[in-house]
């Protein structure tokens, strides 16, 4: 029914999948002793760049955002000024978020915003690409039954697997094996990445499996 | 048997709380102990070895000091004397220490670094069980044989002064004494004075040969303020100039041709970075030990001090004394104590000590043959008969001193072999009666899993099938497998074990009732087989929206359990258990977050869409006019980011665990001194505060006696100087609140009066389920205000929070969203689980609040004292288990078994980490941590679950209330 779909979302993934690959590798021929313990920042910033221009660059060109009612100009920067806006605000309530859930709330201020970026990047922005700046629908998609496409479905998955990933990701932190990796921010980020690429996997082979069952509302 | 579920849920936790205790009684090993109870005698000593001759030389060294002076200085941390700041702390030590003759050591006491088994082991020269910790406060006369019962049966005279526990664990073992209370935590002068009145006049006369002085002013700083505090230095000065006093007396009192005088600075514990102690790490465990004397050999330069074990003193100290060691000491002489004595004196000291350890190690450990050190010390001992003979036939050539060091190096590393095979034996544990509590825990956490579809369904009773399981043969058979199981086990353990030990008709009545559950179990396992999938469709955890579909907060409310469970097995979970808690409580406030946005945006939505709305309909037609309904759902959505707000805010007042124990928190910063003000103005917000979230369901009587009370609790707070009013200017008030402190126990005990009345009415004579609900809220509201006047100053927000997200939860998340008994029971159990964290509680022993016992009593009275400090520790969960049962009394209208529901959520939620955690504490009972992490975390479960099963028998005696007319039904 949709195969068409889910060969396009699977071609999509693969791409942000490699991205996030070559964002983990390629640094190291720019920055000097690059590592993904050592300079995690950079790596971290790597990562939601370059995730951020590839799929802004692939979604727009799979046309799959909804398509403007106005075509003028102002419309069209407006819609990107409130897309920046909405991509800054999720950074501050991903900050928000991870403070309240114990980051310390001075100390490593840069490392938990660094962090509340690439979540931002790695989900938010998701949502800015294939619903636009547009809270009415993100709320939809998010509750229960809410999904109007496959590209709902597959958002809700990739969401939710980058922010039970991150979520797993904090364990390790007290443990006392005193690992580079249990350096705050590090193991988060981490499983937020490790999170984001499983939902890459698992969501065009969840929708290719449930096919039968899936359907929607308004298609 | 019918039995209603939160009877059987109580029943259950009762049983388990009596397993769990023998569990302990198997876990906790009774310290190695000589057999035969008996002093060691001077006229027992063995002879000095020679070989080829009969042993008739049993000379007994000469003692080394004429007169001891002990300095116990509590809490002396090793970094305080030896450290970069030694110089400015205590300088006069420091130049003894480099340039005097003297020795210095570091000296590692074993965990529990808590005062009494600390002086135990340091008389003793044994290591005292971990649970002696918890016998700190009230210490019986010491019968063990130790070293100042040696030190008076040899007719030495030993003076006294300092904390009492002293003279309690040695009644009329000194001839002159003067204890100091040390239960005042906040006094830190008159403690040391009370002390140093006696020093000059004692030092001046000559009819002592011992004289110890405990000084605990440190302790108390510690506690008070830490470490770091601006207080230390001019204490740890005082102490040096008191040690300086000492040295000099004792320099002019030295005569020519007299032995000399020895004088020990020591630590018995030290002080972790938060002032406080009882736990295993470095700054708590190393103390200094320094040994001055002119019998030692001068100093040149700084030397790096080297590390001993505490209990190394006690041996030491003995031979020094020319006393026999004590019997069940597990310590090495210092060998440099002895430097100066002649080659054959030092192998005589070395001997004395083997053979002491040999005796204690033959006496505790079956195969003790096959010791390493048992066999080198039987080596060291024959080559040290012959060098005997050498040296008694006048050969004075090298080889015989070669040979003699030989000997000594050979004495050394038996002795050290012994040591370490004795402190291992430290760790046997006594598995059968910990197998047998393990066994009955088990089975109880199984029926009350298996109960869990029947508990749960609308009925909430349980049908237990005991006549049936009784009068089968099954039960007949296991009675006589265990019997003899039992027989078997008791006639072939070389080892004594407790359950042993007990009588017949108690092991008899064990026997029976585990063979009784193992019949009730398999037939209620039964009985679910075939009809699994009627009974699960009742279960209302999984009724939301279809049969098996459970929603994302039940799905995060299991997993949240479940993990948590599976967490307590690594110990750095452990340690930093709150860090859980917390981390779940933030999810928990997020996934309710989630569920009311979806309530009250997704209504919204699909009335737009022209569907049938879900649960708005009754609302709105209920005559809500409509912008209640709109300040409701902007309350209802900001109920949950304010609570985790509120979180964040109290788990930065206090920091816990071990790992970032170290980190400032808010509660250090409002209790400095600099700060009483801000300090005095939150307590004042927070006591008003509290007063209006607790009032408004009150009666007029318990409204005007809490607000009394709350006042009261201020001026408390004022005299024992942790606030002050405003017209108050200079502080420093010695009073210990005592009035004012007993003038809130009686406002409390009348709002338990007034609410236990209404309760009873309303039970007995008017079934009036307003009436009810206010007699419990009255009961709760005094334990409000009890707990108020325990919390320290900088707690009263902890309790100013769990009453405010209490009362925003109630009001707009539990029962706006139709959360039903089991969900609401698990999120209060979190809730109080976090609160047990935010108060500062960790899963160590040393952050237990013992100066609570002592609010507004004269002196230590055991009851009262017990009671409160586990009230006041346990204050979160009990809070927030009480506000469960009045949550859901007044839901009763709704549902009227949700009390029942309530009441064994509680106990599964209870017995299902503690059954977990017994099986991890055996498995790891051979872990580096066990006794400093695993084991006071097992304490804390235990009596977790004593207070829980005192809370589901509450819960019973609510639930007789209307409505549930027979609770009891016996069919059958
Ligand atoms: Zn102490
Ligand atoms: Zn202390």
């Amino acid at each position: 029914m949709w195969d068409h779909e889910i060969k396009a979302m699977a071609s999509t993934h693969a791409i942000i999948a490699a991205s996030v690959f070559m964002a983990t590798v390629l640094p190291a021929a720019f920055v000097e002793s690059f590592s993904v313990y050592g300079t995690h920042l950079v790596w971290i910033y790597a990562v939601s760049f370059v995730v951020t221009v590839v799929s802004v660059a692939v979604f727009w060109l799979l046309g799959v955002t909804p398509p403007t009612k106005k075509h003028t100009l102002g419309y069209k920067l407006s819609r990107l000024f409130r897309c920046c806006l909405y991509f800054f605000l999720s950074c501050l309530f991903f900050h928000t978020v991870v403070v309240l859930y114990g980051a310390p709330l001075i100390e490593s201020a840069l490392e938990t915003f660094s962090l509340a970026v690439l979540l931002t990047s790695l989900t938010t922005l998701r949502c800015l690409c294939v619903l636009g700046p547009n809270v009415q629908a993100w709320i939809r998609v998010f509750s229960w039954h809410g999904a109007m496409s496959v590209w709902d479905t597959c958002l809700q998955i990739t969401v939710s697997c980058t922010l039970i990933g991150a979520w797993f990701g904090a364990f390790p932190i007290p443990l006392d094996w005193d690992r580079p990796w249990q350096v705050w921010p590090i193991s988060c980020s981490l499983g937020a990445v490790i999170g984001f690429l499983t939902g890459l996997v698992v969501a065009p082979t969840w929708i290719h499996y449930h096919r039968k069952q899936l359907t929607y509302k308004c298609k | 048997m019918k039995v209603r579920s939160s009877v059987f849920a109580s029943f259950i936790l009762i049983f388990e709380v009596i397993g769990v205790a023998l569990f302990l009684r198997g876990f906790f090993p009774v310290p190695v102990k000589s057999s035969v109870s008996s002093k060691s005698k001077l006229s027992d000593l063995p002879p000095e070895p020679v070989t080829g001759r009969s042993p008739n030389s049993t000379r007994v060294p000469h003692p080394l000091f004429e007169k001891v002076v002990i300095m116990l200085v509590d809490a002396l941390r090793e970094d305080f004397v030896f450290g970069p700041n030694g110089r400015l702390y205590m300088p006069y030590t420091r130049h003894v220490v480099e340039r005097s003759s003297s020795h210095s050591f570091v000296a590692k006491a074993r965990p529990p670094t808590v005062t009494m088994p600390r002086i135990k082991a340091l008389t003793t020269g044994s290591i005292p069980g971990f649970i002696d910790v918890v016998m700190n406060l009230n210490s019986p006369a010491l019968l063990e044989d130790n070293l100042i019962w040696q030190a008076r049966a040899a007719g030495k005279r030993i003076i006294f002064y300092g904390d009492d526990t002293w003279i309690r664990l040695f009644p009329k073992h000194f001839v002159e004494f003067d204890g100091t209370t040390s239960f005042f935590v906040s006094d830190y002068t008159e403690v040391d004075n009370n002390v140093t009145r006696h020093r000059d006049s004692t030092l001046k006369r000559d009819d002592w040969d011992m004289l110890i002085l405990h000084y605990l002013g440190l302790d108390h700083i510690g506690h008070i303020s830490g470490p770091h505090s601006s207080l230390i230095q001019p204490k740890l000065l005082e102490m040096d100039d008191i040690l300086k006093k000492i040295h000099s007396a004792l320099i002019s009192k030295q005569t020519e041709g007299a032995l000399p005088y020895l004088l020990v600075l020591c630590g018995d514990h030290g002080m972790s970075e938060t002032g406080s102690h009882g736990g295993s790490s470095e700054p708590e465990v190393n103390t200094p030990l320094v040994l001055i004397s002119p019998a030692f050999r001068r100093k040149e330069g700084t030397l790096k001090p080297d590390v001993v074990e505490q209990i190394d003193l006690t041996p030491t100290l003995a031979l020094g004394l020319g006393l026999p060691i004590s019997q069940n000491s597990v310590g090495r002489i210092i060998p440099g104590v002895f430097e100066e004595t002649s080659l054959r004196d030092k192998l005589r000291f070395l001997h004395l000590n083997g053979h002491q350890l040999s005796c204690l190690l033959k006496d505790s450990l079956p195969s003790y043959e096959k010791e390493p050190g048992f066999e080198q010390f039987r080596v060291a001992e024959k080559a040290h008969g012959s060098w005997m003979k050498l040296y008694l036939e006048g050969n004075t050539s090298e080889v015989l001193a070669n040979m003699g060091k030989k000997v000594l190096k050979q004495y050394l590393d038996a002795l050290n072999a012994m040591s370490s095979a004795l402190g291992k034996q430290l760790g046997r544990y006594d598995m059968y009666s910990m197998i047998a509590g393990m066994v009955v825990v088990f089975q109880l956490l199984l029926l009350l899993l298996l109960a869990l579809p029947e508990a749960l369904s609308g009925a909430a009773a349980v049908d237990v099938p005991v006549l049936s399981a009784v009068l089968s043969l099954p039960f007949y058979l296991l009675c006589l497998l265990f019997a003899s199981v039992h027989v078997l086990v008791c006639t072939s353990a070389e080892s004594s074990c407790y359950f042993c030990s007990l009588s017949w008709g108690l092991v008899f009545a064990a026997v029976v009732f585990s063979s009784a559950l193992f019949c009730i179990l398999i037939s209620m396992a039964m009985r679910r087989l075939p009809q699994e999938h009627k009974t699960y469709r009742k279960s209302p955890l999984t009724a939301p929206v279809t049969e098996w579909s459970l929603s994302e907060l039940d799905v995060l409310l299991l997993a949240g359990t479940v993990g948590h469970t599976l967490s307590l097995a690594a110990s750095s979970f452990v340690e930093e258990e709150h860090q859980t808690w917390y981390f779940l409580i933030s999810t928990l406030c997020l996934g309710v977050f989630q569920d009311v946005c979806r309530k009250y945006f997704r209504e919204r939505i699909v009335t737009g869409d022209e569907e049938e709305p879900v649960l708005s309909s009754k609302d709105r037609r209920s005559g809500h006019r409509k912008a209640d309904v709109h300040s409701e759902k902007w309350l209802a959505l900001a109920t949950p980011p304010f609570t985790l707000l509120c979180c964040r805010l109290l788990r930065s007042l206090n920091q816990t665990g071990v790992q970032w124990a170290h980190l400032p928190d808010v509660g250090h910063w409002l209790n400095s001194a600099e700060h009483k003000v801000v300090l005095s103005l939150l307590a004042a917000f927070c006591l008003v505060l509290i007063y209006f979230l607790v009032q408004r369901r009150c009666s007029l009587v318990s409204k005007v006696a809490l607000a009394l009370g709350l006042l009261g609790v201020y001026s408390y707070r004022a005299a024992v100087d942790n606030v002050s009013f405003p017209w108050q200017h200079s502080g420093h008030a010695t009073s210990r609140g005592m009035l004012e402190a007993r003038f809130v126990y009686v406002f409390v005990l009348g709002i338990l009066f007034t609410g236990t009345k209404d309760l009873l009415r309303s039970q007995i004579i008017t079934a009036d389920a307003k009436l009810r609900s206010r007699g419990l809220w009255e009961i709760y509201s005094g334990l409000v205000l009890l707990v108020a006047l325990l919390f320290r100053a900088h707690n009263l927000p902890v309790l100013c929070g769990s009453l405010l997200i209490q009362t925003l939860m109630a009001q707009f998340i539990w029962k706006k969203l139709h959360y039903d008994a089991a969900q609401t029971t698990i999120m209060h159990y979190w809730f109080g689980q976090a609160f047990f964290y935010f108060q500062g509680n960790s899963n160590n022993i040393a952050t237990i609040d013992i100066s609570v016992g002592f609010v507004g009593l004269e002196s230590y009275i055991e009851a009262p004292a017990v009671f409160l400090t586990s009230l006041s520790t346990y204050a979160g969960p009990l809070l927030w288990a009480c506000h469960l049962i009045c949550h859901l009394s007044s839901e009763g209208e709704r549902s009227p078994v949700s009390l029942s529901h309530g009441c064994y959520c509680l106990a599964l939620l209870r017995s299902v980490p503690a059954a977990a955690y017994i099986v991890l504490v055996t498995v790891l009972r051979y872990h580096l941590f066990i006794w400093s992490v695993f084991s006071p975390k097992l304490l804390y479960e235990s009596v977790h679950l004593l207070l829980t099963a005192g809370v589901c028998l509450f819960f019973n005696t609510m639930e007789r209330g209307p409505g549930s007319g027979a609770p009891l039904q016996c069919r059958r």
